[in-house]
């Protein structure tokens, strides 16, 4: 492996690029120019260990902190390859891959927290992160504060001196609230705490959590960033120095993707710009066609002028995505599952982000087994539908949802 | 069902055993017979397989077709769809065709008692008088490679059918973005799915389409009896390819006009051959037959002589020096000693494939960002 050079074309990278446009950095941030053998696309390396030319090599290894290969659960070509093109479009500096967006929750909140420190949620969250930290990471000795979304005194009041992060979704999931990550950042710093970001619902395309302050910008990269509904994976990305002890923790834990899913999200993010643009674009569109039908209730979508975040997300965000929250006039769980099981081209499922179109019930695919206090205490609706708009033409959504609705 | 919405759905169906949102790799080479000599849907993968099925689905769909088979390469499918043809029969070519094309014709097809005849297409008078008894079939590319010429396909069609010709379009620099030849009178669709389709610089596969269920059998006849299938590892590349297919071949057909139009108007260019520019002599017929863009391919000419030409290819960053086109990756190349090195000497210039003609494959880089690197390379000449 090459330590990055002028030479090798690593200048495409963040924030010294000397390109201007977003895809430009996509298709060619972090990757080598010349890569071995001259190929044009990077090499997919399989190997699960590396080898050394003689015992003197493994001296330097060590001693000089050689930036090579040595096993794979420490770092391989194909998932560094993917790091750095993933911190150039974030804009960070660097970013560490790991192999579901829970195992970078997961190792991240492991290397930064101990017995008896404390984290402060934003409660609107990802199920399980809120499960992670409430029956595992309490078994730890590590306690978690949740505020109401959006509650800046709240998350301000609940800071002690034994706060060592602030941790929020932005677009929360699925309520689509967005965090002012300025007034977010500033009670980071007027209390000397770290500030973490889940950012994938947003992309690095819709929203520069970095350029805002945050410290650490999390993404499961199975939705957007990978874009085909074909790989698991997880990235965190923040400046070197902090990551250093999430990266070596990885090394010892484990959570490492793998060479196969590395080369699919490197391919996956040449088109990411192309794809962002028409999920934002049939996000709005079928949060506009949702909104005006008379089967629906309630739409929850940024980019519509009755949300209560509009006015911040149109301030600080380029695009809103293709999350779209809806609720079907008809309280009964059965009617929202009825919607559901008469899509023809969305398909039932679980995630989001990918070029297919899923749709899906909450109460059901997330909340089921919950009792009807905790789904209440969580905002989860029986008659909550959400739908992750892929990038089909809007109109086929549309017209798909339109016969649904109608039954 | 939009075009888009085909490209991510037909073909792509939720796995029945798994529920899997995207099919299964299936790599077996061969499958169980439940009893002897009586296979199921499967039983060799050369003979069918599930991957490559998906694909060959997929590309009927999204060209019009009724019979999609995916090669192993552009140039196994363009060879199955010569051996169609028979000793002593006779085929017309554009003279704007891939190097590797006028290769299969002139050097392997000859040899078994085959002739061709190379014609300017975009004039169908010239069809007229390369027309033999024997002729048989008509092969075209539009935009034609290198030079961008632009055949009116439907008119070629009329023409080939009045005189009992089978018609195959390589429809690689189109794409069915663009041009779909199925639906203007055309029977057979070939292409490189090296190209656009799979549009990753990642795989190698090859592409053929036909509205007509017998010649498709005829045609998967030859395929099985031959062999050159892809394998099911790149087919699924290039069905997760063909998801982005439109908003690539948009997004690239509309940076290549801005670099068109930048080269253009550039003092040290010659002439740009590329048909959204409207002095260019297929501008018209293109803006009809091509839906809302023309490629992302473009030539011109560096003033100056084969040196100043490579001198130009080798100094472009962003622009790779690399033969294929139509992946994320801008490239760039000299035909007279890369893509079209096949062609004789004798017929690269009877045709207009001069020395100093640069091809140039347009990513999905930022149009600025790949006006900003030719400008530095042109100005170092």
């Amino acid at each position: 492996m090459s330590q990055p050079n002028e030479k090798t074309g690593h200048e495409l990278n963040g924030n010294g690029s000397r390109w201007t446009g977003f895809s430009t950095t996509a298709v060619h941030g972090g990757e080598d120019r010349q890569k071995a053998h001259d190929a044009l696309t990077d090499a997919i390396v399989c190997a699960s260990t590396f080898s050394f030319e003689n015992t003197q090599s493994v001296i330097d290894f060590i001693e000089q902190d050689q930036q090579r290969g040595e096993y794979g659960r420490y770092g391989n070509p194909s998932d560094m390859v993917v790091e750095r093109k993933l911190a150039a479009i974030e804009g960070a500096e660097d970013g560490i891959l790991f192999s579901s967006g829970m195992a970078a929750l997961v190792t991240l909140l492991m290397a930064k927290l101990s017995a008896g420190d404390e984290i402060v949620f934003f409660d609107q969250c990802y199920h399980r992160s809120r499960e992670f930290c409430a029956k595992y990471l309490a078994r730890y000795g590590v306690i978690t504060k949740q505020v109401k979304t959006g509650d800046y005194a709240a998350m301000a009041n609940a800071v002690t001196d034994k706060t060592k992060m602030l941790v929020s979704e932005s677009p929360t999931n699925p309520h689509l609230s967005v965090i002012d990550l300025e007034k977010f950042v500033e009670i980071g710093r007027r209390f000397k705490v770290e500030t973490l970001i889940d950012a994938t619902l947003a992309t690095p395309y819709n929203l520069r959590p970095i350029a805002a302050g945050v410290d650490y910008v999390l993404h499961s990269a199975t939705k957007y960033l990978g874009g085909h509904n074909d790989l698991l994976a997880g990235v965190v990305l923040g400046c070197r120095a902090k990551l250093e002890d999430v990266r070596s923790l990885r090394g010892v834990l484990g959570g490492v993707n793998s060479p196969h899913n590395c080369y699919l999200l490197q391919r996956g993010l040449k088109t990411f710009e192309l794809r962002m643009q028409r999920h934002n674009e049939n996000g709005q569109r079928v949060a506009e066609f949702l909104a005006g039908h008379p089967a629906v209730a309630k739409v929850l979508y940024p980019g519509l002028p009755d949300h209560p975040d509009h006015q911040l997300a149109v301030r600080t965000m380029r695009g809103f995505g293709g999350l779209v929250t809806f609720f079907v006039k008809d309280p009964d769980w059965q009617a929202a599952a009825r919607v559901v099981d008469g899509c023809r081209m969305a398909r039932i499922g679980p995630s989001l982000g990918g070029v297919e179109t899923l749709i899906e019930q909450p109460y059901v695919m997330s909340y089921f087994k919950y009792s009807p206090a905790d789904r209440a205490r969580f905002g989860i609706p029986d008659n909550m539908i959400r739908l992750a708009c892929g990038v089909e033409n809007a109109e086929d959504i549309i017209a798909d949802l339109d016969q649904a609705l109608r039954g | 069902m939009h075009f888009r919405t085909k490209a991510i759905h037909v073909g792509n169906p939720t796995d029945s055993t798994t529920g899997a949102v995207v099919p299964p790799i299936y790599v077996a080479s061969t499958f169980v017979m439940q009893e002897a000599g009586k296979p199921q849907e499967y039983d060799y993968s050369r003979s069918g397989n599930p991957t490559r099925g998906n694909f060959e689905t997929t590309i009927a769909a999204l060209e019009g077709g009724v019979r999609g088979l995916a090669f192993a390469s552009g140039m196994a499918a363009s060879h199955c769809a010569t051996m169609l043809l028979e000793s002593g029969q006779h085929v017309i070519a554009g003279t704007d065709i891939y190097g590797g094309t006028y290769r299969l014709l002139h050097k392997i097809c000859s040899r078994s008692g085959i002739s061709v005849t190379l014609a300017d297409t975009t004039n169908l008078d010239n069809l007229e008088s390369s027309l033999r008894p024997e002729t048989r079939m008509l092969w075209l590319e539009t935009p034609g490679n290198p030079l961008m010429s632009i055949t009116d396909l439907a008119a070629a069609a009329r023409w080939a059918k009045a005189h009992g010709l089978l018609t195959v379009v390589d429809n690689t620099f189109a794409t069915p973005v663009l041009t779909r030849p199925l639906e203007l009178g055309i029977d057979i669709v070939v292409h490189s799915a090296t190209k656009y389709l799979g549009g990753h610089s990642d795989l190698l596969g090859g592409a053929m389409v036909v509205s007509d269920a017998e010649l498709g059998q005829r045609l998967y006849y030859t395929q099985n009896a031959t062999g050159g299938v892809m394998s099911p590892w790149d087919s699924f590349l290039a069905s997760r390819g063909l998801k982005t297919l439109e908003l690539r071949v948009r997004e690239q057909s509309r940076s290549a006009l801005e670099v068109a139009k930048y080269l253009a108007q550039h003092p040290r260019v010659g002439r740009v051959l590329y048909p959204g520019l409207p002095d260019h002599p297929g501008h018209e017929l293109a803006t009809k037959q091509m839906q809302g863009g023309y490629g992302a391919m473009l030539s011109f000419e560096v003033q100056g002589d084969l040196a100043q030409a490579k001198r130009l290819v080798e100094s472009t960053h962003l622009f790779r020096l690399a033969v294929s086109l139509g992946a994320v990756e801008s490239l760039i190349e000299q035909p007279a000693t890369m893509s079209h090195a096949s062609y004789d000497r004798a017929d690269r210039l009877k045709f207009g494939i001069t020395d100093s003609l640069v091809r140039l494959s347009v990513g999905l880089e930022h149009p600025e960002d790949l006006i900003q690197d030719l400008e530095l390379a042109i100005s170092q000449l």
